[in-house]
């Protein structure tokens, strides 16, 4: 049997732990990325000629993305790099993948999905106008950038990536008008057994907290978002909230930075036909995953956020797990004790996980609170109320249904920002439970596909 | 539990489906209308949207027609506004051969109404500014359009509940037998439904069914293969289809009032009528990619957002069955549209409802009868 | 103030022109196409659905919402596009000639 050819779809933390495992095994992978450099998002690497040394750009993570950096420059000689590439399509057992709109079809004996997350929105009124963002995006714009989204922001949702990019954005400079958190403080305490699985995390998310406090950063929990004000011409112009006492509370800012939590990207899982199942907890639908990132295709396997959202440390991990079970599959040889020693790994992280779960939930409630003129579906710019209209007067039940009566979901993101508030609307107008809802089918093209794009001819 | 009793059972919740339950109710007849799934949710959902009468055989030009009467009233009729837009169908040819076929078929076809006008390269390029510099000649139906096959049928079926149709969804037909003058149908979930009439309008499906009845017709699930660019401004008012020499060069195009153009073509692939899955191949994506641009170079600058397919039935002569059983008093069929029902949905409906409810139509279908496939009986000894 | 984003830092890099709308404009080498617009304007490009100008989303390839027209009736997606000299963007959308040939 000739070298059996492996592909890794990601360079984020999970894909480059999977090509150093399976180039320690003696395999050549190939690894496929969307990007001009490795690093995923969180590591995401700085053009050329930017000069902010590791510790400005990362933080307390600095020593984690220069080992990440430093290990796939050492790798890249090693295996078939193939960046700026877009896996676009899996079909008959091959990947289509693009670059300088020439597509091309990969076969593979194993196909190893790393492809990240996103963030995870829900939509409040006027999230449409100019000048809201992404808590994921202002930080891609501080990091890999040097700039922020706006003269005075507002950051807005939960999780620790809001404090995170907050803290980034006051130490780098940038004026922060308010940190506004969904999640009551209590919800925290209460996750405190699970958060302290890792607690030097803890400490650090602790820390950031009292950091923006100490840099005059109003900091509030327990909100409600109430509406994102502005004008369709200019933009953003405010913020509005009830605070946790039921107060109305306005804060002026011409930037939003907004998030709650990752979702992982599952478009290339559904494309090879995996088997998905409902989170109730995190209430999603995931990609159905067995031991070590197998899917419920043979020779599919899945790592990262892109397989459930555990962070980036717990990425390295699964990248590892999932070429172990690679070269398992391949009939390789694996060590045992460091899959052993890697599954443990991966459980901690899995504890505090369902922690931060617990102590930044996800505010399915909103979805119904929205009102009916605030835009759910940003790209086909599809309100709730258009969505309500549908559920009660067309009997649509269902995500595909609505979608197709209504196109909620139908844009150029294919449901990325709208999928989960616009299946909580679904669900509460129709009175059914959100698993009953189903989940936007996966189609191709992953991302939009040029019509210049042609078949490469070997 | 006892049965549930109609005039008329249909089978099947496609267009023809609903548009057959309510024109039937249009005749005051009672309907049952049995839909595994969503209303129109397979073919009617899936396909072109193309509502031309241009290309099609002549002899269906007759029922087209009629289609077309329904179609111009939709929203006054369904209540229900699908996105028709009628600025016009216009075929394009890059050879002489493909003038040629055009120019024949207009002329055998003139006496329908539709209004073709052939016209040459530089009137062509004049009217049309962003056709390819390789369209030599063109063939123009000023009246034919496109509508939302998303929205149709699921219209058509509420209007036909609002008329007093029993239409139940997600319901799962078991079997369908003959029980003395009636028709039993039994579902899934245990219920039975009786009628002395029963039309079936299964779609890819229908074979199934017709073969229970002894009528086994040569049928193959296919799954068209479309895909949809970004929304653009409105530029294209006409559908468009390009000429073609082989499956894979086929092109044809349509773009909807929010700007995103819709592309068909490429061939098809098989579908599962079993697991109800159908693909997309990417090759065929590609090849559309690379024939579009053929017909109008600024797609070259466009992207396409998504591709879907869906499942078909598609008969060896491509033409449905439709009309009555030619072994069973009281069962009908209308199904196997071979890729071109969308625009027949509501003709089609109004004559099944004609021929069930007085015996005859005035719409010549004859040509479709399901008898055409049964084996000669061998002569009598 | 006629721009968006603010420059923190690494502002010490090679200047690239483009033009916007017309308008000569200066971007930084490096920067992406959404970072050289939104350091000049204050946003990309008018949603097609009447709601309003738009000024991206994600920054990271995923949400498709900086898809800008350049006056060559060509698409870029801004953010994944890194800017480069004599870049010609505009932020309207184009007339219904765009489809024509030239």
């Amino acid at each position: 049997m000739g070298q059996p050819r492996v592909i890794i779809i990601g360079a984020g933390p999970a894909g480059v732990r999977c090509a150093e495992t399976l180039v320690r095994a003696g395999l050549r992978p190939t690894v496929v990325d969307e990007n001009r450099r490795d690093g995923g998002q969180i590591y995401r690497r700085q053009p050329d000629n930017f000069t902010r040394p590791y510790d400005k750009l990362y933080g307390t993570e600095a020593e984690r993305a220069q080992s990440l950096h430093a290990s796939f420059d050492a790798l890249r000689a090693k295996v078939d790099y193939m960046p700026e590439t877009l896996a676009w399509n899996i079909f008959g057992g091959k990947l289509h993948v693009v670059r300088d709109q020439r597509s091309k079809a990969l076969p593979y004996d194993a196909l190893v999905i790393c492809s990240g997350a996103t963030d995870r929105l829900m939509p409040v009124k006027g999230w449409h106008y100019a000048g809201t963002y992404s808590l994921g995006a202002s930080q891609i714009a501080l990091k890999a950038q040097a700039c922020a989204i706006g003269r005075q922001v507002v950051f807005m949702g939960t999780g620790p990536l809001l404090y995170l990019v907050a803290s980034q954005y006051v130490k780098a400079g940038a004026n922060v008008a308010a940190v506004l958190d969904t999640s009551p403080l209590m919800r925290r305490v209460a996750a405190l057994p699970k958060l302290l699985a890792r607690p030097a995390v803890l400490r650090n998310g602790l820390a950031l907290v009292s950091y923006l406090k100490r840099a005059g950063v109003q900091v509030l929990t327990g909100i409600t978002p109430v509406e994102i004000t502005g004008s369709a011409e200019n933009g953003v112009q405010g913020v509005v909230v009830r605070d946790k006492h039921g107060n109305e509370r306005s804060f002026e800012c011409d930037a939003v930075g907004m998030g709650y939590h990752l979702r992982p990207e599952t478009q290339l899982a559904d494309l090879a036909r995996c088997s998905f199942r409902f989170d109730a907890e995190t209430r999603q639908w995931l990609p159905e995953v067995g031991e070590d990132g197998r899917t419920s295709v043979p020779g599919v396997y899945l790592a990262g956020d892109g397989m459930k959202v555990l962070g980036a440390d717990a990425a390295e991990i699964g990248g590892r797990l999932a070429a172990l079970a690679v070269l398992k599959d391949l009939k390789l040889k694996v060590n045992e004790d460091e899959l052993q020693a890697l599954r443990a790994e991966q459980a901690k992280m899995d504890r505090f996980r369902r922690g931060l779960a617990q102590a930044f939930p996800w505010p399915a409630e909103q979805a119904a609170a929205l009102p009916d003129d605030a835009v759910v579906c940003r790209c086909e710019v599809v309100t709730a109320g258009d969505l309500r209209r549908t559920v009660r007067e067309m009997g649509a039940q269902e995500a595909n249904r609505a979608k197709a009566l209504c196109r909620v979901g139908m844009g150029r993101c294919q449901g990325r920002y709208c999928g989960h508030a616009g299946a909580e609307i679904i669900a509460h107008a129709a009175g059914v439970p959100l698993e009953q809802v189903g989940r936007l089918r996966g189609q191709a093209p992953v991302k939009p596909l040029s019509m210049a794009v042609r078949e490469e001819v070997e | 539990m006892s049965a549930l009793k109609a005039d008329v059972i249909i089978v099947g919740g496609g267009i023809m489906g609903a548009s057959s339950a309510f024109f039937l109710r249009q005749r005051g007849m009672s309907v049952i209308l049995l839909e595994r799934g969503l209303i129109g949710q397979q073919a009617s959902g899936v396909n072109f949207g193309n509502t031309r009468r241009m290309g099609r055989p002549i002899e269906q030009l007759p029922l087209s027609n009629r289609s077309r009467e329904i179609w111009l009233k939709f929203k006054e009729l369904f209540g229900a506004d699908v996105e028709l837009l009628l600025n016009g169908h216009l075929r394009a040819g890059f050879t002489p051969a493909h003038e040629e076929r055009m120019v024949k078929y207009a002329e055998e076809a003139k006496s329908f109404g539709i209004g073709m006008q052939m016209l040459g390269a530089k009137t062509l390029h004049e009217r049309f500014p962003y056709l390819g510099p390789e369209i030599t000649s063109g063939c123009y139906a000023p009246y034919d359009g496109h509508a939302n096959p998303r929205l149709a049928a699921p219209a058509i079926g509420r209007a036909a509940v609002r008329a007093g149709a029993q239409v139940f969804e997600n319901t799962e037909m078991t079997s369908l037998e003959k029980d003395g003058g009636d028709f039993v149908a039994t579902t899934a979930d245990g219920r039975t439904f009786r009628a002395p009439v029963a039309l079936v309008t299964a779609g890819a499906w229908g074979n199934r069914i017709s073969t229970r009845f002894g009528e086994p017709v040569p049928m193959v699930a296919k799954a068209p293969q479309m895909c949809v660019t970004e929304p653009v401004p409105y530029a294209i008012g006409p559908t468009i289809g390009g000429m073609a020499d082989t499956f894979e060069q086929v092109v044809y195009f349509r773009q909807v009032a929010r700007g995103n153009i819709v592309i068909g073509g490429g061939g098809h692939e098989l579908a599962d009528i079993d697991k109800r899955r159908a693909y997309v191949n990417p090759s065929r994506t590609l090849y559309k990619l690379k024939s579009a641009p053929r017909v109008m170079p600024a797609f070259n600058h466009l992207h396409i957002i998504r591709v879907w397919g869906g499942i078909e039935g598609y008969m060896d002569d491509s033409r449905p069955a439709m009309g009555p059983s030619a072994r069973v008093p009281g069962l009908y069929y209308a199904f196997g549209f071979s890729g071109e029902g969308f625009q027949l949905g509501p003709g089609v409906g109004e004559v099944m409802a004609e021929l069930i409810a007085t015996g005859a139509t005035s719409t010549p279908i004859e040509c479709y009868d399901i008898g055409r496939f049964a084996a000669p009986v061998a002569n009598a000894a | 103030m006629n721009h968006r984003f603010v420059r923190l830092a690494e502002t010490n890099r090679a200047i690239v022109r483009i033009v916007i709308d017309g308008a000569p404009v200066e971007a930084l080498a490096g920067d992406t196409l959404m970072v050289a617009m939104l350091n000049n304007v204050r946003s990309l490009r008018e949603s097609e659905f009447g709601d309003g100008r738009r000024a991206g989303f994600c920054l990271m390839g995923a949400c498709q919402d900086c898809w800008v027209w350049t006056a060559q009736n060509t698409r870029l997606r801004a953010c994944t596009t890194v800017v480069a000299e004599g870049m010609n963007i505009v932020t309207r959308q184009p007339e219904a000639t765009w489809a024509n040939l030239a």
